[in-house]
């Protein structure tokens, strides 16, 4: 193997572990370990609540369109609205929760 | 350099594995900073694969035939722009090409996802990992493009001509772009099963991985259509080949999700199903390339008895793809349990359900034919196959079903459509319908072919269904902006691009299949065999044979006819269909026996229309010529090239002189066109379904602002 | 009638209809597929006039043009054992020496004369034409 390819290979390689390392070396002494859940949760409920909203926007389109009954539209705009209100409700609780964690990290 | 292609590969191995250790160390031990560390992982993949994959293109671009890949894939009168591409006509390159897309678009979705979904991706970054670690191993232990040759040839072998075609250039991209891109889904699916995270977040963060893995598996399988259509000369742009349909299979799965996935974000319902179509999607786009690229289906012995360790390595990966997502989907049951039940059989779930039953079960028929060989093996001993024929018999009528339900789906309701919410949706597309209908039935002889009368009716279904859906809307939004009606469109289509996207996307499917049913049931096809001034006559048309060409290009010497072309005593155009020779390098041949008896390949005379193509193909009778070809090997088989040149020269000097009749293969095919607008129609409601919405981008933005001040307060 | 049994004949029909389409395909399958033959089977055992599924590699050197009627000989996948094939009509591109295709052929005197447009050969574009070295 010639010195070129030698110290190409080397390079490379220590690129690779230097990029892969990165977050090893940052890390605090003794870091504990963090739960991620609270925070999982707080994403979920999240993406549940625009899923939610992207449902009544498109229920009204659909009233719009012609696709649902004035009736029909509004009692199933009312039970959207009260499955967004019920996945706000949690989102709260969720947050809270989450940053009941968050806090007593930064206490430890 | 070889050297160094060899170390890139094993420190991409190295860095694969060791990324696999660190993902799922840190998620059992809860220690972000290892899963930061496995991700880096995967760009450190992508880098050093990157920088393989370069060092091989500029190897084909120099052509240094001290590679071995490069000597018998390349040469140096090859094209510029087809060295570039040659370097996935050969086993090892296109799997460095698989590797290298996958490490990509795993980094891609990985970094576009490392705040959220904090349980379910180091699970996700480990299977990935291990994707690219499987085929690291495959590169180094049985298809290493870095291997040498010695002695180093003088020239290379060449790229396949039949490959030399736009098409198949971009066409393998294409597949593996779509096969990768399905590798993401499936990873973050084994991901949330494994954390029992299966809420809408992580269905969230695939779904537009799984849209771009369609439509490129949707333009790659289009691609290779279309090349098959005017380089492969037989006239037929779809075969049931176990290649297509590997293609095809994944396809089809992936359509069935991105339709059933709308209900689990509306309703949360079909977990199970919806999770287990991603991971069939998945398996199916290895499985895919397994068939591609190992060729299992056509040597089965050679499989067998040789042992064939692809073969094998692969088989062993599907079984463990398989057997894994049926363990993890079987143990997560409990979660992944229904919300709510189907409300009404007349509703837009149950349509979109029965979509995804017929869509299965078309992938189920593509997978039994493709497979029949090894299961007639297996059960009675003898591989037999299944033609065409046999394909068409279930396709075409669940196709037809299909479009019927592109047609339905968009315009009924939600949970339950109600006879007063039928009758007002569908009494324009049910018009369409039937005015189409009585139309082709008064106008055309369509009435011989149903099946193909029954798509036309159920297209003009689903277009004015889709186009009554836009009308509405614009309509709708009118009222509410008063904008003028072309820019209420726009920004309708804007606003809402996935729910238009997907309506354009059925337009143009149904525009297809059009275009399909047209082409197979009322196309005319024949072989003529004919001498200069002779006249053939196909589907109202007069062709006649005016005289032969012949032509000599650096690397192949073209035999063709100029063909007129008149229609009810109209001269409409002219064509010229060549075949090209290309030189074998086979050592038993004399050099200029060789030129005849290798490769070649047609250029098809095509004369395209919005109406009908007329496509024509030759097959010169070298027979003639055979004499004068022995005589040549005997007397200038050892001279220079140059005198070579000067020999098969004057032997198409003596073709065009002396023409033979010469066979040719026309076609009058109606509609074909269409199905090439109709995908072109299909991809861009793709493209625009991909898009992101300029809305939604700021929303996250701002909630990602949002969240972080809530936690600045919280650390400070 | 009560939605859970409602739901539970859905079930029952639908996987009914799934179970009908696996027979159909199981059935239809194995009836439709002409047996496959390999040449050295075909060159022991050969009804004149029935119609088998050929499958085999074109032998190198054996391809003659007969003016629009092409000559050649199929051999075993691994073997040397070979049958004569009478082909008339056009043949699809890749179709050369060495290349493995599919043919539907009936035996007429001591030749097998190939249905017209029923040659196959295995698309060339994804696999390399020599099989791989080390594999």
């Amino acid at each position: 193997m010639d010195l070129v390819a030698f110290l190409v290979v080397v390079a490379l390689l220590g690129a690779a572990v230097w990029i892969i390392s990165a977050p090893l070396r940052r890390e605090p002494e003794g870091a504990a370990p963090t739960d991620p859940a609270p925070a999982a949760d707080v994403q979920q409920l999240e993406a549940a609540r625009d899923a939610k909203y992207r449902e009544i926007r498109d229920a009204e389109m659909d009233l719009r369109t012609g696709k649902l009954s004035r009736e029909d539209h509004r009692a199933m705009d009312a039970t959207l609205r009260a499955e967004a209100m019920e996945i706000l409700r949690d989102l709260d609780e969720a947050r809270a929760q989450a940053e009941v964690q968050d806090s007593g990290q930064s206490t430890s | 350099m070889i050297v160094v292609g060899r170390a890139c590969l094993i420190i991409a191995l190295a860095a694969a594995l060791y990324g696999i250790g660190a993902s799922l160390y840190g998620a059992r031990a809860r220690r972000q900073a290892w899963i930061d560390s496995g991700r880096r992982a995967m760009y450190a993949v992508f880098g050093i694969v990157a920088v393989a994959f370069a060092l091989l293109e500029s190897a084909f671009l120099r052509s240094d035939f001290s590679f071995d890949v490069v000597a018998s894939h390349s040469s140096t009168t090859t094209p510029d722009f087809y060295k570039v591409t040659a370097i996935w006509s050969s086993q090892e390159g296109s799997l460095l090409l698989w590797i290298l897309l996958l490490a990509g678009f795993s980094s891609l979705a990985l970094r576009l996802s490392h705040n959220r979904l904090r349980e379910v991706t180091p699970y996700a970054q480990a299977v990935l990992l291990g994707f690219a670690a499987f085929f690291a191993v495959l590169l180094l232990g049985f298809a290493n493009p870095f291997q040498p040759r010695s002695p180093v040839p003088a020239e290379g072998t060449g790229l396949n001509p039949l490959l030399r075609h736009p098409m198949m250039a971009i066409h393998p991209v294409m597949l593996y772009s779509g096969y990768t891109l399905a590798a993401v889904p499936f990873a973050f699916a084994i991901g949330a099963l494994a954390a029992r995270r299966l809420g809408a977040d992580w269905i969230a963060a695939i779904r537009r991985f799984s849209l771009a893995a369609w439509l490129c598996l949707g333009v790659g399988i289009l691609l290779g259509a279309r090349w098959s259509y005017v380089e492969l000369g037989w006239g037929g742009y779809w075969g049931w080949d176990p290649v297509e349909n590997a293609s095809l299979m994944p396809w089809l799965t992936g359509t069935a999700f991105l339709h059933s996935i709308m209900i689990q974000e509306k309703r949360g319902m079909l977990k199970v199903w919806n999770v287990s179509l991603v991971l069939a999607t998945g398996t199916l786009a290895v499985l895919g390339t397994f068939l591609v690229r190992s060729g299992v289906l056509d040597s089965i012995h050679a499989f067998v008895g040789e042992g064939n360790g692809i073969a094998w390595m692969f088989t062993g990966l599907i079984a463990v793809m398989v057997a894994g997502s049926i363990a993890l989907v079987y143990s997560r049951r409990g979660s992944l349990r229904s919300e709510h039940r189907l409300d009404s059989l007349w509703s837009r779930e149950a349509v979109f359900l029965l979509n995804n039953l017929v869509l299965v079960a078309l992938c189920f028929v593509v997978f039994w034919g493709t497979f029949f060989p090894l299961i007639s093996e297996a059960i009675t001993g003898t591989k037999a196959s299944v033609g065409p024929p046999w394909f068409s018999r279930y396709t075409v009528p669940l196709a037809i079903v299909l479009v019927l339900l592109a047609g339905i789906g968009p315009v009924i309701a939600w949970r339950r459509a109600t006879t007063a919410n039928l009758r007002r949706n569908f009494a324009v597309p049910v018009g369409a319908g039937l005015v189409a209908l009585v139309a082709l039935l008064l106008l055309t002889d369509a009435a011989r072919k149903p099946l193909a009368l029954a798509m036309f009716c159920f297209a003009a279904f689903v277009l004015a269904a889709v186009g009554q859906e836009l009308v509405r809307g614009a309509r709708a939004r009118r009222a509410m902006t008063r904008e003028s009606p072309p820019s209420a469109v726009v920004s309708l289509v804007r606003r809402n691009r996935r729910r238009y996207g997907g309506y354009l996307v059925h337009a143009g499917i149904a525009v297809l299949f059009v275009g399909v049913a047209a082409s197979s049931a009322f196309q005319h096809a024949r072989d003529f065999r004919l001498s200069p001034g002779q006249t053939a006559r196909i589907g109202g048309y007069a062709i006649t044979y005016v005289k032969p060409t012949a032509k000599l290009a650096s690397e192949k010497v073209s035999l063709g006819a100029v063909l007129r072309v008149r229609q009810g005593g109209h001269d409409v155009g002219t064509l010229r269909p060549t075949r090209g020779y290309y030189p074998t390098l086979a050592p038993d041949k004399g050099p200029v026996a060789g030129i005849f008896d290798g490769q070649a390949t047609s250029e098809v005379g095509l004369r395209a229309g919005l109406r009908r193509d007329l496509w024509t193909a030759i097959e010169p009778d070298i027979g003639p010529l055979q004499r004068f070809i022995s005589e040549a090997d005997r007397r200038f088989g050892n001279a220079g090239p140059d005198v070579q040149g000067v020999v098969v020269a004057a032997l198409a000097q003596r073709y065009v002189q002396h023409p033979p009749p010469a066979t040719f293969r026309i076609i009058d095919s109606p509609l074909v066109t269409w199905i090439w607008i109709g995908s072109f129609i299909a991809f861009g409601g793709g493209l625009l379904a991909l898009w992101p919405a300029p809305a939604v981008a700021r929303r996250r933005a701002t909630a990602a602002a949002r969240a972080g001040a809530a936690r600045e307060p919280a650390r400070a | 009638m009560d939605p859970a049994r409602k739901r539970r004949i859905r079930l029952v029909v639908a996987l009914s209809a799934a179970l009908l389409l696996a027979g159909a395909l199981a059935y239809t399958s194995f009836s439709a597929s002409s047996e496959a033959r390999s040449p050295s089977q075909l060159a022991r055992s050969a009804t004149p006039g029935q119609s088998y599924q050929l499958t085999g590699k074109v032998v190198a050197g054996s391809i003659r043009h007969e003016g629009p009627t092409l000559l050649f000989r199929v051999r075993d996948r691994s073997g040397a054992a070979s049958v004569p094939i009478r082909y008339t009509g056009v043949v699809p591109d890749p179709f050369r020496e060495g290349r493995e295709v599919i043919v539907n052929v009936r035996k007429q005197g001591g030749v097998f004369v190939g249905e017209k447009d029923s040659l196959v050969t295995k698309c060339p574009s994804k696999f390399t034409d020599k099989p791989s070295r080390k594999a």
